[in-house]
């Protein structure tokens, strides 16, 4: 099953909380250039699994590996810099710092420079230049001074983007990256989602609920729900599967519809 | 190069540059602008705290970690010089082996706090401290024979920086600030006379020496600080504070930079603690050691404005003159009143720790965000006034990214 070209994989990957299994003996092996649509009904565990990948949780049981090599046991710091990046569900950033220093932490890990202590940060602007690079993508430069906190729901996601962009990445795990922007907004992100699948030592993990995104970007689907992996395919396949009309897409299209 | 110097962290607020200003000027010709041996103390003391509150805020202030163990490492400094001396007699290299035995005992303390700041929550960390703070207390005071247990040492400094050595022939003259300003206001119209008292002979001896050794090496921690809270390093500490769980996920190791943080600060207190007992020349339990003077370092720091710097600076600065003339000024207030009653029993000089606690009651109610912190603030709400633009929050984005110290240290 482990197969050589896998960049990431998750062999039985377990987390209990209490009594409750919320990703249960979850295996599963990422390619190089491909796009991978996770999906699946509220509180199936995806974002659960993302963690355990991620590092922020601790497995239970099972393993993770990158590039072959087992991560289980190391921290979440260590996996970043292993190259996972994370854009988060909840958008997690610095809300006091403004939207340029936030991107530019992430820039400055990517370069390592985090320990320098003898030099001005103002006066690194190879850093500041690349972290306005990223914002221009997200599309969010003439915000570049403003504080996150004050920054709109759309553009704290657009940001949350940004700072896993500057982190350059091998592994690139978006959840739910669209949720709660307005419309003309989102095809910035499809399309730089779209942009970074094209880039073949590549691997993108996508939760996303928008059935139309799945289709549009997935070269395969994985279908989580209750913990397990139930489904797992090409996206006509999986989208056409029974168990997957059952157990997904009829909570998908409420939520839809509610959203 | 004043940017460069500064790190391109400006005082930003005009009352404060000035302030800081006299402050700087007063401490730098101190010894030709106060007279007498009390005024002489206490400019070495201002020197040596500003060292200690400005490392203890890069901890609390900087990066939240709250430790009560600042006196300890201060105290090693202390010791260490002092017991060294105390073995190896006077002389120039007893110095600096106790200062690199100290410094070295440091390191390793502060790698097991650090390491451990890293394994248990905030409020266990400081809880760790203070027990460990308390048990080198104890052990200092059980060692009385290496140590002179409660009574402490007196340091027996090299010649070349006590009272004895005069460098120069030549008498220098000084200038009586506190002279000039009382005889301004008793006797305005004399001028001349005034002006007259107040110039005095200043004579360079080796205390003067050692104070300015002090005075340079506290301009020059000062600055390393400035330059180490707006590094790219500083801005990794900014944002631990901020969002730790983000940091982490952004490759930080958080692990790395909290240890950072308590061994730089640690080393810091520890060179004051040297420099303090070569300028007190006496080092005992309870002016190193004490939880007493812990919480003092924690009152100078919250006063002048935490995760701002130039806050210790005025912490420091206030605290100190509180400490050594605030009982004065009580005498003062108390001599023209029946001894005795209920109200001369209030202002008692005895009572100044009294006085001190009220005025910090009323700068934390007026200045939650401490002196600095508000200063800016004010400054920050009256140049976006002036912009005309309503809107505070944005002449605070950017400028105050190295300025959180208006929410206080997170224990949880
Ligand atoms: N730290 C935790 N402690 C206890 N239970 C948890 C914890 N984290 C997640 N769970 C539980 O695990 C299950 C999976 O949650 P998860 O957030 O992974 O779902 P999800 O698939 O991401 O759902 P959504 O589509 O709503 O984001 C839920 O039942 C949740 O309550
Ligand atoms: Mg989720």
């Amino acid at each position: 099953m482990a197969s050589p070209t896998a960049v990431l994989e998750t062999r039985d990957l377990t987390i209990q909380f209490g009594g409750h299994v919320a990703v249960n003996r979850v295996s599963c092996a990422f390619q190089a250039g491909t796009l991978t649509a996770i999906v699946g009904p509220n509180g199936a565990g995806k974002t659960t699994w993302f963690n355990l990948i991620s590092g922020q949780l601790r497995a239970s049981a099972g393993s993770v590996h990158l590039f072959g090599e087992d991560i289980t046991d190391l921290g979440v710091a260590a996996r970043a810099d292993k190259g996972l990046g994370r854009a988060f569900q909840l958008t997690n950033l610095f809300p006091d710092l403004s939207a340029l220093e936030n991107v530019r932490l992430a820039v400055a890990s990517r370069h390592r420079i985090g320990h320098v202590f003898w030099q001005m940060a103002s006066k690194r602007r190879d850093i500041s230049d690349r972290a306005a690079e990223y914002l221009r993508q997200v599309n969010m430069l003439h915000r570049a001074d403003d504080a996150v906190a004050n920054l709109s729901h759309g553009d704290q996601r657009k940001l949350e983007v940004a700072l896993m962009l500057a982190l350059e990445p091998t592994v690139f795990m978006f959840d739910e990256p669209t949720a709660g922007m307005s419309v003309d907004e989102v095809p910035v992100i499809l399309d730089l989602i779209a942009q970074i699948k094209q880039r073949e030592d590549k691997v993108v993990l996508l939760v996303e609920h928008k059935m139309d995104v799945v289709r549009s970007l997935a070269d395969r689907i994985v279908v989580l729900h209750n913990g397990e992996l139930v489904a797992d395919g090409e996206p006509t396949e999986v989208i056409a599967s029974p168990i997957v009309q059952e157990a997904y897409l009829g909570v998908a299209a409420e939520a839809e519809e509610s959203a | 190069m004043l940017k460069t110097l500064l790190s391109g962290d400006y005082p930003r607020s005009r009352p404060l540059t000035v302030v800081l200003l006299l402050m700087f000027l007063c401490l730098a010709l101190g010894p030709f602008l106060f007279p007498g041996t009390r005024a002489f103390s206490t400019l070495g003391m201002i020197c040596v705290f500003v060292i200690v509150v400005a490392s203890y805020d890069l901890m609390l202030g900087y990066t939240h970690i709250v430790s009560f163990a600042h006196t300890m490492f201060f105290g090693i400094g202390a010791y260490g010089v002092a017991m060294t001396m105390d073995a190896m007699g006077k002389g120039f290299a007893p110095i600096f082996i106790g200062l690199g035995a100290s410094l070295l005992v440091s390191l390793l303390l502060a790698l097991l706090l650090g390491l451990l700041s890293l394994r248990v929550k905030a409020i266990f960390f400081a809880l760790v401290t203070l027990a460990v703070a308390f048990a080198f207390l104890s052990l200092v005071t059980q060692l009385y024979h290496i140590t002179g247990g409660e009574d402490g040492l007196r340091v027996r400094v090299p010649r070349e920086l006590g009272p004895a050595f005069k460098p120069f022939d030549g008498e220098l003259r000084g200038f009586s600030i506190t002279t000039f300003l009382t005889g301004l206001f008793t006797d305005p119209g004399n001028l001349g006379e005034v002006w007259r008292e107040s110039v005095f002979k200043a004579r360079i001896t080796g205390r003067d020496l050692m104070y300015y050794i002090t005075f340079f090496v506290t301009v020059g921690v000062f600055l390393f600080l400035l330059r180490l809270v707006n590094s790219p390093f500083g801005r990794v500490l900014q944002a631990i504070r901020e969002n730790e769980f983000r940091a982490q996920a952004l490759g930080y190791r958080t692990v790395f930079y909290r240890t950072a943080v308590v061994i730089i600060s640690a080393l810091l207190a520890t060179l004051a603690g040297v420099l303090f007992a070569l300028i007190n020349r006496y080092v005992n339990p309870e002016n190193t050691l004490n939880f007493e003077l812990m919480v003092f370092i924690l009152l100078m720091c919250v006063i002048g404005g935490m995760g701002t710097l130039y806050g210790s600076v005025v912490g420091a600065v206030l605290f100190l003159l509180a400490q050594n003339y605030l009982q004065d000024v009580l005498k003062w207030l108390g001599g023209g009143l029946e001894p005795g009653s209920l109200l001369a029993e209030l202002v008692g000089p005895e009572r100044w720790l009294l006085w001190f606690g009220l005025l910090f009651v009323l700068s934390v109610y007026f200045f939650p965000a401490g002196i600095v912190g508000q200063l800016r603030l004010w400054a920050g709400r009256s140049s976006s006034r002036k912009q005309g633009n309503g809107d505070d929050t944005t002449a605070a984005g950017e400028q105050e990214s190295g300025n959180k110290g208006k929410d206080g240290p997170v224990v949880s």
